[in-house]
């Protein structure tokens, strides 16, 4: 079956409507699907609920989707750095649900991996875990968080095989494989699409059955913080 | 009293050789300045990263490869990258000795508030709420007091809390404290401060 699409487009064709859930991967601006982004705000698609760590910033990645009002609610752990964010949900605009970092990681692995609720310590006595069922381990109490599973994952790759093998780079890795694994169906950007036989399956780091739909695009790779050391300090 | 540097230089004396530390953004960050020389300390980024190294030079940046306060870093040769779900995995999972983090408050019993000012600030915990749940050690780096000179040791966090009864150490830029039972344990005072200006900007319990 086909999976290679010639453009974002084409590749959501079918997949958006109102209403829908959206796992997206990316951390800050790192390894963002800034093109599926893109071509979710040209299809126009409404009251989009997203789970992603963050919410870009006011003029790229996810922020561009508020910006035009498709977003109805975030799950995200941190929206620090998009104003946008800050005044639509102070403003009871925008749906927050706030969740730990590593909670909202495990929910997509979770979801993904057919497991429907965990236990964890993390958010134990905060307002995280009010209203939601408690359970002592070995004299410890733990919150139970549940699985998500979306209706569609979009994610970004640095290469990817015709067959859909993927394989991430550095820190723009972060939420791509387990936003990628809880969608019921998956869409990948990447930088290099390559022939089958060409990635070393040692080396694959998300297999091809959790992709469903590829592109190829150019990525403009923002960065949000750009921090240097001059020479002379080396 | 302590400045930032002096902070992050007593924050580093908690190192041990060979440990697996996770930094937070801020006071926490310097602390990788005052590494003892031959001392091997892994630093985690929680974003997917193990060996977290400086800032890159000018023609070094790369757009993929960013530390957990989104700025530009650079790889080392034992580093290693994974997705979030592996890194909250070993956070969760008890294999990162400790975690330095900054604090808007801190109780005696161990409570700290860093994450929202409700009405004021919404930025969100991160992974705060899961390193203070998950790594073996928590260490909070802070200003003992406010810009109006109120109290942030206090009896009880009056903040939203990222963890209750999570925090070990508190060194802030008067004084260095143990939290144990029934309240706080004066460990050092800083340079240029007296106990009893300590006592008096200290809201906790301070036991002997």
């Amino acid at each position: 079956m086909k999976k290679v699409y010639a453009s974002a487009a084409e590749a959501l064709d079918g997949l958006l409507f109102d209403g829908m859930f959206i796992a997206a991967g990316g951390f800050g601006l790192c390894g963002i699907p800034e093109l599926l982004i893109d071509a979710i705000k040209d299809a126009g698609t409404k009251d989009i609920t997203v789970a992603s760590n963050n919410c870009g910033v006011d003029d790229f990645g996810l922020g561009i989707l508020l910006q035009t009002r498709q977003i109805k609610k975030m799950i995200s752990s941190y929206v620090g750095e998009n104003a946008e964010f800050m005044r639509q949900y102070l403003s009871g605009e925008l749906e927050l649900e706030f969740n730990p970092q590593g909670t909202l990681a495990e929910r997509m692995r979770a979801g993904g991996a057919g497991i429907p609720g965990f236990y964890t310590k993390t958010g134990v006595g905060t307002v995280i875990a009010e209203g939601k069922p408690h359970m002592d381990f070995d004299g410890v109490t733990y919150v139970l968080e549940r699985g998500i599973v979306a209706d569609l994952s979009i994610v970004k790759a640095w290469k990817a095989d015709t067959s859909g093998n993927l394989v991430f780079r550095k820190t723009a890795r972060n939420f791509n494989p387990p936003a990628a694994t809880c969608g019921k169906v998956c869409v990948v950007e990447v930088e290099e699409i390559v022939p089958v036989g060409s990635l070393d399956p040692d080396h694959i780091h998300l297999p091809g059955i959790y992709v469903t739909r590829i592109i190829q695009g150019e990525h403009e790779k923002r960065i949000e913080n750009r921090t240097v050391r001059s020479k002379e300090s080396v | 009293m302590w400045d930032r540097n002096q902070i992050a230089a007593r924050a580093a004396k908690e190192l041990q050789d060979g440990m697996y530390v996770n930094l937070g953004i801020g006071i926490p960050t310097l602390v990788s300045n005052y590494i003892p020389e031959g001392m091997t300390v892994t630093l985690q980024s929680e974003n997917g990263m193990l060996g977290m190294g400086p800032f890159p030079t000018e023609d070094e940046v790369d757009p993929d490869l960013i530390n957990a306060g989104k700025q530009t870093i650079t790889e080392l040769p034992h580093s290693a990258y994974f997705d979030s779900a592996q890194s909250f995995a070993m956070i969760r999972g008890g294999k990162i000795a400790m975690a330095i983090l900054g604090a808007m408050e801190v109780s005696e019993q161990g409570d700290l508030a860093n994450w929202m000012i409700p009405g004021k600030l919404v930025k969100g915990m991160g992974g705060a709420m899961d390193l203070v749940a998950g790594v073996g050690r928590v260490v909070v780096v802070m200003d003992h007091t406010s810009k109006h000179g109120d109290s942030k040791v206090l009896k009880d966090c009056t903040l939203p809390l990222t963890g209750k009864a999570v925090v070990d150490r508190i060194i802030t830029n008067m004084a260095v404290f143990d939290v144990v039972e029934g309240g706080l344990k004066l460990l050092e005072i800083a340079d240029g401060v007296t106990e009893e200006q300590v006592r008096q900007a200290t809201e906790a319990t301070i036991v002997d």
